[in-house]
Formats: C-alpha cells, structure tokens, sequence
C-alpha cells in the first residue's frame, strides 16, 4: 500500500447512488423480523463499529482544495478595513472573500435573517466570520488566515442580558426596532399578581445558570462543489437540510432549486447543527474555487467560539401555595443572554416560558422572559432548549418550598402534579397521555423516606450524604404556527430490497434504525432487507429537522403511512400474478407467500412486474397543534406556544458530598421517564443515558467562560466534559403510556432527561448539608464556599 | 523521509514527511478515515490507534515515529473475516450511537482487555477516561467491554 494507494474520492454521482446501502451482518443482525419493542441492534451499529461509516468530515479528492475562516477575535465593533493583501499573496492561496464576494442577502437565520456569512457593517461577536480563505493546502490556508488583519474600530460591547435593556446600552443591531430585545414574552393566568397576597406561604429565588457547548465529537463539517449542470452540493453536517437549502439560497443569492444539501450520518449534534454552521460559507467558497469540490472542517477551538452554546440564564421567581401546599401563584422573570443573533433564541426563549411553571397546576401565574442581544458568544439550540435552565429553577423553588412547609419534597410534587385533563401553567389543557403521577409513585417506591435516611445515617467521616428529586415536562415539536411535517417514501427496488427515504437527519439519536425497524414490523422483514437514504435535498422528502424531539414521532407517524401503502401495493398486486385473493397472501422476509398454494415469489420477481411509480410509496404526515386560546401574542404563536404533546419524568440523585474538598459525587441516579411507548428498548436507554451524562456535566463541572466577549476555555481540557469515570450507573425505569398519536404510542425522548440532573443535584446538596448555590455549576469551589459560609454562620 | 511499518497486518513502504501528523497519514494519504480527529490536542481519544498492540493518539504522533512498528486501526480490528469481539460487543450493546468515538473508544478497549482480561466495571470506566463520548453516557459502553471481555476469557459464551 502507497499513499497514493488508497484515495476516498468525493462523492461522484455513482457514489451518491450507491448511498444508502445498509451494510449488516448476518451473524450480527439475526435473521429474526424486527418487531415495535425488540431491543435490536441499531442497523447503523455494524458499519459505525468497523469505522466504515463516512461523516461529513470524512471525504478528501485529489482535486479538493481547503476553505477557513478569519475569525473576529473582538466583540464589538464598525467593520472598517480588512486587510487581505498579505493572504493573497501566499503561495497556494486560491482567493480570500469578504462580504463583497456575497451576492445574496448575506444574512442567515431562522426566524429573524440577522447572521451574516461575512461580516459587513459590523462585528458583533469575537466568533464572527470576517473573510474566508480558499488555499490549496491547510498549510496555505493556515498562514493565509494569520496574515489576515483588521483596522476596525472597537465599540462598546454589550456583555450582560439585563444591563442590554437599559436605555444607555450600546446597540448590537441598530436596525432591531426593540433595542437589544430580539423577543420579549408575556403570559398571565387566572388572577395574575393579586393571586400573591391570597398565598399563606412564599418563597423566591433567583437562579442563574451558565452557558453549556455541545461538544459533539464531529466538529462542523461538510465539503462542496459546483457541479457540471451549475448546481451547488453541499454534504455537511446538519440538523437541518431543507432549511439550510432555503437560507444557503438566500445569503447567497441562488435559487433554492440551485442548492442541493446531503447530510451523512452526524457525528453528534444536540442543537448545536440546528442552523447554519459551515453550509453559506462552504458554498460561497465552491462557487468560487473553479468547480474544484471545497473541504471545511472546523477545529476544536473553533467550533467552541463560533458555535451556539446553550443560553446563560437568570431566572427570578416567585412561587406561593396555602399552607397545605397546593401551589396557588408564581411569578417569573427570565433574562437570557442570545448572543449576537437570533438563531433559534427567540423559540428557546418561548418553550422556556411555557415550561417555566414545572409539570404543576397553577392556577394563578405571571410568567415574562427576555431574550435579549448581547456581544457574548452565540446563544441557540442545546438539547433541552431554555427548559433545561427553567426546569433547574422550578424544581430548586419546589424544594426551597417544601423545606418551609416541613413537606416531603416528593409529596409536593405528587400533590401538585398535572393530570390528563388539567391545565398546565400557562393555561394549556393537556390531552395527550400524562404520566407524571406515575412517573412519581415509581419514584417514590424506588426511593421511600425509610431507604434514603437510612443512607444518609450511613454516610463515611467527612462526607455528607443527601438525596435529591426533579419533576420533568418536556414538549415535543414546533408549536400552534409552524408545521411539524414529515413526508415518508418507501420503495421495492428492482434488486428486491425495500429502500427508506427518510429527510430527518440522524445525528446519533438512531431514527434510522428505528425507521427500519418501523418498516421491518409492518412489512414482516428482517433487518438486512432494508436500504437507507440520509437526507438529502433531492433524494428524500422535504421533512422538518431533527431536533424537538419530534424526529421519531413525526417522520415515523409518516413512515407507517407510506409502508402500509406499499405493503397493500404489494399484496395485492402479488394477488393479482398468482390469480389469488388479496386475504390468501402474506408477505415474508424477501418476499411473498401464497398461503393457498405455497407458491413464493421473491420482491425481486415481484419488482419485475411493477412500474417505478408502483414501486413507490409517500406518506405525509403533519403533527397535531393546540387549539387552546391561551392569551399569547402573535409572535410567542410563532415562537411555538403552547405546546399539545409532552413527556414527563421523574429523577432521583442520590450524592454524597465531600465536606474538605467540595466534590460532589452521584452514587445512584434514578430516572423514571413517560416517553410513550417504546419501540426499541435500548435506542430508548441511549437517549435517556446520554441525556442525562450531558445534564450531570451541566450540573457540576461544565461551564464555557466568557469574559470580554471572548471564550476562555476553548478546547476539552479546560471545559470538562463527563468522562466515563464521572457517569454513574444510571437506573433507567420506563412507565410505558400508549400515547394514540405517536407511531406505535411513542413520544419524545430525545431531550426531556437532560433537565433533570442540575435541579436533583442541587436539591441533594440541599438535602446533604443544608446549603443551596443559585449559581450552576455546582463546583467543589462552590460547595465548598457555601459549606464555609454555612459553618462560619452556625458559630455565630 | 521512507518508512517502514506494519499496518492492519500488511507491510508497507511510505514516503512521507517525517512531521506528518499520524492522523493525517492515515486519513488523507491512506484514505483510512475510521480514524477521527475531534480535538486534535489529545484530550479527546477518537484518533486512538494500536501501536504495537498499545492505544496510542495518532493525532499527537508523527510519521517517522511509526518506523518499525505494528499498527492497528479500527480497519484492521477485525481478523480476517470475522468480527472482532469488541466490535460486535459495541454493536450488539448498544454502545454505539452517532459513532464519531467509536473507533477510538474500541481501540482503547482492545488494549485494555490485552492487559486486563477480566477488568471490573470500574477498571473498564477508568481505562477509557481519556476517550470522551458526548453520545450515550459511557454505560453501554461499560456494558460491551464488560461483555467482551467475559467472552474472551470464556467466562461467557
């Protein structure tokens, strides 16, 4: 073998045919029909398990040339010179762009188009891209970037939510006709304020927590090219393909038809390629490299500071009940900090406020959020999406609540929880399956009064023992406005395989094997019959993102429509050869049996008589809205309120805190979830397990440090994520409610346990030494801070 | 500067610079992109490679110190035809999610199950703390090395 050996070219349009062939093994997949709740193999575990799998970061051709970016580095300032000369002239150097080489409107964005590919008027966060550099090598590209200087005149940054709203903050849009509001929300229910004084027992806080990457091990990535036809194809990593066509179109001045977007399997996301990361600029570079196909690929440290991050929260609340502890009033106030931009900021902010009451009935509320413009790092989706930050208050205020009504934490919550048929805190009847109630009582037995002193009473010298609860909701999908839609196709190929289009990206979650298995069950197939086709703008159906936790729920409820079609298609026309009746028919693995005479014919056979339009099947499916008038403006609709479906959970920490050093250690975490019905077990414990590691990094040890506007610890050894020695083993405890729109009964999954460890946590700690910190993390510096402060009270 | 070593079995012959990066080796000029670059600092494992039968981070190596020696990438975990156990365990338990840590997770888990034959859960926790995994919360994969491992030692079937 030679370097020279072996060469991945780039996808060639062979290639991109041959995409979708579901590479399995017989002795790894057993040759069993996949039924709804087998625990089987995910059909993507054996290609990734022998590194076969190609991501978007994993193309290189002869021919390819390198694009990078010229970062800002300041946080505030009028975009005055860039200075390109010196990276021109580089050797290897193909062209440096600035905003003058975009042609479209420059501008990117969800909901509010206000992200530019290039920057132009000004400089809003050290993160912006300033030029973008097309070289030959990554050496060239390198040294180009270096040489790359600025003469831009510094502005007064903006770098705290709440000092933006004042009427002297510096503007970071002056063309936003709400100042440094990028949104503003506002809900009441019942009696509003005057509810407070009816309240026999009060308590407040004020919460903040801090901004969380994503830290996906696949950095933003893709390639691109201009094709021969003049078309320009982007493979890249994404939540968001038919989104990305239209706003790639946009920023740079092509028709979305021009556009085509591929997206292999992701090598994580959690929201964090919910928008636009590399697709503007690697396009503007291929439409300049000659039809020479372009490669990005983002650094660690650049993913860090370019990259959305979860919102930096403060939330401050109020929460009343009489003195039975039924709750009666809350008030709330959130201020998040979106960054430069809107990327999804606003809907964060929005299902922030739906949840911010918890899984309670409220009847009497006053809920405001700000989701305001700064220049601090870009703020947008993660996993969890503003109710990760709420839920850690609400759960804090139920615990400061009980501890003043000398209640049983987990009594509270069971007393207050929501039922099917009660009206969640912003006045939203819940009509779709409610299990929070179940989800406790499972709690409860796996956690009695009885069991948890008598731990604590065990705790070793030195260490203090403490046990902690959260009550989770989590809605799924995009809210009353815009549609959660999903378009199913499914095909009997010539070679006698059943092929799924599917537009919903597969960032890790496993959809893609879920969709086999949705289609194996209703067409009696094994694993290995199946072909997949990833997302890809002129291949698949145009599908909403894989994010919400709507993947399964919206694309599966489509997928079962379009396979049912096929296998109707199929069992009839299979009647119609074998001159039998529709009801003497069966399908089998690969093909069809005439249950009457035996007589088998295979899909390949089968395949042979049909036309290609008979050998397709499309279904569309669109997921259920609220109709519930609930008081909220036009524009928090928009944003997604309210929400119709939910999950629930219940999370028990039991930790044990080190009283010299402050470490906090989980020795057992508990999680009950109401997800639905289950379709595949241990897809189903991946995500609740994985969920929750990213919530316990959350909780006491991740925290991206800003100061300046500029990322502090940009890279894993200063921002620590769980390794495998802090995880611990996590109990993971279904209550399986049949919810009758899911496909099969499921609902989401995806992102409801990541809200449950800071809360639990922070109540354990509480539990543990009688301390509570408003600020997450929960580091040993901070407990250990409060545990002195506490001492030094308890001489006086 | 010409190298010899062994990759994946085979015997080859390379002229490279002798400050390639190892990563870059492998995955540009001999098209083994199995191997992953996510930090490029060594603080995240997914470039993990076997040298000489030890986990090593291929980004933080250069050519010219693979002169002589044995390397394994997750191409080459599987003998001959068949998969490898640790591979099968990943895939079977569910240890694998969008699998960008994948390869290095399995090639630090072979070294260690060389070591280590019958490693305890926690054994196996602390042998993979220098492979970060955003995914699944490492229980899975505690789950395929511990079964791996008690196939390999034939305490399981």
């Amino acid at each position: 073998m030679t370097p020279e050996g072996t060469c991945n070219s780039m996808s060639s349009e062979s290639d991109t045919e041959a995409q979708g062939e579901l590479i399995t093994r017989p002795d790894l997949f057993p040759r069993n029909v996949l039924a709804i709740g087998d625990a089987a193999p995910r059909a993507d575990a054996y290609e990734k398990a022998t590194g076969q799998t190609k991501f978007a970061a994993d193309y290189y051709a002869e021919d390819m040339v390198w694009a990078g970016v010229k970062r800002a580095g300041i946080p505030h300032a009028r975009v005055a010179k860039i200075d390109t000369s010196q990276a021109e002239g580089i050797p290897g150097v193909m062209c440096v762009l600035t905003h003058r080489d975009v042609s479209g409107t420059n501008r990117q964005g969800v909901i509010r188009r206000d992200q530019p590919v290039l920057v132009d008027d000004k400089i809003r966060h050290c993160g912006d891209a300033v030029a973008l550099v097309v070289a030959e090598t990554r050496d060239a590209l390198r040294k180009a970037l270096d040489r790359i200087t600025l003469d831009c005149p510094l502005l007064t940054p903006v770098l705290d939510a709440e000092e933006a709203l004042e009427e002297s903050a510096a503007l970071v849009h002056e063309d936003n006709p709400n100042g440094n509001v990028l949104l503003k929300g506002e809900l009441q229910t019942g009696s509003g304020d005057a509810a407070e004084q009816e309240c026999e027992i009060l308590v407040e806080g004020c919460f903040e927590t801090q901004r969380q990457e994503h830290a996906y091990l696949e950095t933003e990535a893709g390639w691109a090219q201009v094709k021969d036809d003049g078309r320009l194809e982007i493979v890249c990593s994404t939540q968001t393909p038919f989104r990305d066509r239209m706003e790639v179109a946009d920023a740079l001045g092509l028709e979305p038809t021009r556009v085509r977007i591929v997206v292999p399997y992701v090598g994580g996301a959690f929201g964090g390629k919910d928008g636009i990361t590399v697709q503007s600029l690697l396009g503007l570079a291929a439409l300049k490299s000659g039809g020479r196909p372009v490669k990005m690929w983002w650094g660690r440290e650049e993913s860090f500071s370019a990259g959305a991050k979860r919102h930096p929260a403060r939330m401050y609340y109020r929460l009343g009940s009489d003195r039975s502890g039924r709750l009666h009033y809350l008030n709330v106030r959130l201020y998040l900090d979106t960054g430069p931009y809107d990327h999804l900021g606003g809907v964060v902010m929005t299902l922030g406020l739906e949840h911010a009451g918890g899984p309670y009935r409220i009847p009497n509320a006053v809920l405001k959020a700000w989701c305001v413009y700064t220049n601090n790092p870009l703020s947008g989706a993660f996993r969890g999406f503003g109710v990760t930050q709420v839920t850690a208050a609400m759960e804090q205020m139920m615990d400061l609540l009980a501890a003043k009504l000398g209640m049983d934490p987990l009594e509270l919550r069971f007393k207050n929880a929501v039922r099917q048929g009660d009206r969640n805190c912003v006045g939203k009847t819940l009509v779709s399956s409610t299990g929070l109630t179940k989800c406790l009582e499972a709690l409860s037995r796996m956690s009695t009064g009885k069991e948890r002193d008598a731990w604590k009473a065990a705790a070793p010298f030195f260490k203090r023992r403490g046990v902690g609860f959260a009550a989770l909701m989590h809605a799924s999908g995009y809210g009353p406005v815009v549609p959660d839609f999903a378009n199913a196709k499914v095909e009997l190929t010539v070679r006698g395989k059943i092929r799924i289009y599917s537009g919903v990206v597969d960032m890790g979650q496993g959809n893609a094997a879920t969709n086999v298995q949705i289609a194996a069950a209703i067409l009696g197939q094994t694993a290995d019959m199946f072909e997949l086709i990833q997302p890809d703008t002129d291949r698949t159906l145009a599908s909403g993102s894989a994010s919400a936790s709507r993947c399964t729920y919206t694309f599966g409820n489509a997928l079962i429509g379009a396979a049912e079609i096929l296998k109707n298609r199929l069992v009839q026309r299979a009647a119609d050869l074998m001159m039998a009746r529709k009801e003497d028919i069966a399908l089998i693995p690969g093909g069809i049996r005439n249950l009457g005479s035996g007589r088998v014919i295979s899909f390949s056979q089968l395949a042979d008589f049909l036309n290609e339009d008979e050998r397709v099947a499309v279904h569309y499916f669109r997921a259920p809205v609220a109709p519930d008038e609930i008081g909220a403006a036009p524009d928090l609709k928009l944003h997604g309120l309210p929400h119709t479906l939910f999950s629930y959970g219940a999370h028990a920490a039991w930790i044990e805190v080190d009283e010299l050093t402050g470490e906090l250690e989980v020795k057992k975490y508990l999680a009950v979830s109401d997800c639905g019905n289950i379709l595949n077990p241990q897809i189903y414990e991946q995500q609740i397990q994985g969920a929750i590691a990213q919530g316990l990094g959350y909780a006491v040890s991740e925290d991206l440090l800003v100061e300046g506007g500029k990322v502090l610890n940009p890279d894993f050894f200063t921002y620590l994520i769980p390794t495998s020695a802090d995880v611990p083993e996590i109990v993971s405890v279904p209550v399986k409610m049949y919810e009758i729109t899911g496909p099969f009964g499921l609902k989401g999954v995806g992102e409801i346990a990541t809200n449950g460890p800071l809360p639990a946590l922070a109540n354990a700690l509480a539990d543990a030494c009688g301390i509570r910190i408003f600020r997450s993390p929960l580091t040993p510096e901070r407990v250990l801070d409060a545990l002195n402060t506490r001492n030094r009270e308890d001489l006086e | 500067m010409k190298i010899s070593c062994t990759l994946n079995g085979t015997r080859i012959e390379l002229s490279v610079p002798a400050d390639r990066r190892v990563v870059d080796l492998l995955r540009e000029d001999l098209g083994l992109t199995g191997t992953k670059e996510s930090c490029g600092a060594g603080d995240c494992g997914a470039c993990t490679i076997l040298v000489d039968g030890e986990s090593r981070l291929s980004c933080l190596m250069l050519a010219a110190q693979l002169e002589g020696r044995e390397i394994t990438t997750v191409e080459g975990l599987a003998e001959s035809e068949s998969v490898h156990v640790v591979q099968r365990a990943f895939a079977e338990q569910g240890a694998v999610q969008c699998g960008f840590c994948t390869p290095g997770m399995l090639l630090a888990a072979t070294d260690l199950l060389h070591r280590n034959p019958r490693p305890s859960r926690g054994q196996i926790r602390e042998a993979l703390t220098g492979n970060l995994c955003r995914c699944t919360g490492y229980q899975k994969i505690v789950d395929a090395v511990d079964k791996a491992a008690r196939l390999v030692s034939g305490d399981e079937s």
